[in-house]
């Protein structure tokens, strides 16, 4: 089985060519928790550097990468926690 | 009525409404539960939808908006965002205004 974060990886990496990509697996955090046994989806957050959000308000950011996701959203990942920067923005940080 | 309308409808009557799971009372969600938490601190008036009681719409929602996840909150029929969005507006003191401008308290006559 490929790891999920790997799949998350892949998807984020095809559609925004992220500079900076970092994924965290929260799930063990969450285990139990009546959202994870009914999706049996897990809880990630990332941090997405990409000159794909240039432009873009928070909601048009979530949803470019929530549409890169895809179908993961309802077979992988209960929850998504985002945090995404254009270059620009994150050299500022 | 069809969904899409309903779901425009409640957009439009309600001008700050959280889409969440489970209730204010009782959240069956952290993110939902973080999300009332934020516009409790804010002192909004706000209408919900249990999306738990409503599966038609919690599908129909995610389509309409291009938004997989909930909560989902909207101002003035605006998505505005998800628990995440909700609380990077909150710290930087943008949804108070956001939320004062739609919905301002009642005026004492």
């Amino acid at each position: 089985m490929i790891d999920r974060v790997e799949k998350i990886r892949t998807r984020l990496e095809e559609v925004l060519a992220p500079l900076h990509l970092q994924i965290t697996d929260d799930s063990a955090a969450h285990a139990g928790h009546a959202g994870v046994i009914a999706s049996g989806g897990g809880h990630f957050s990332a941090l997405i550097v990409s000159a794909a959000f240039e432009g873009k308000s928070a909601v048009q950011r979530h949803q470019l990468v929530y549409r890169a996701l895809g179908d993961l959203m309802r077979t992988d990942i209960h929850a998504f926690s985002i945090k995404a920067f254009t270059p620009l923005e994150y050299q500022q940080l | 009525m069809d969904v899409i309308d309903r779901i425009k409808q409640q957009l439009a009557e309600h001008p700050v409404i959280l889409y969440m799971k489970g209730s204010p009372e009782f959240p069956q969600c952290g993110f939902s539960g973080r999300a009332v938490q934020i516009l409790e601190h804010c002192g909004a008036s706000y209408a919900y939808v249990n999306i738990f009681e409503d599966p038609e719409l919690r599908e129909n929602l995610k389509l309409y908006s291009n938004w997989p996840t909930f909560p989902q909150l909207y101002v003035n029929g605006e998505l505005v965002g998800g628990s995440d969005i909700m609380m990077d507006l909150f710290q930087k003191g943008e949804l108070q205004k956001i939320l004062a401008e739609a919905s301002p308290p009642p005026v004492s006559q």
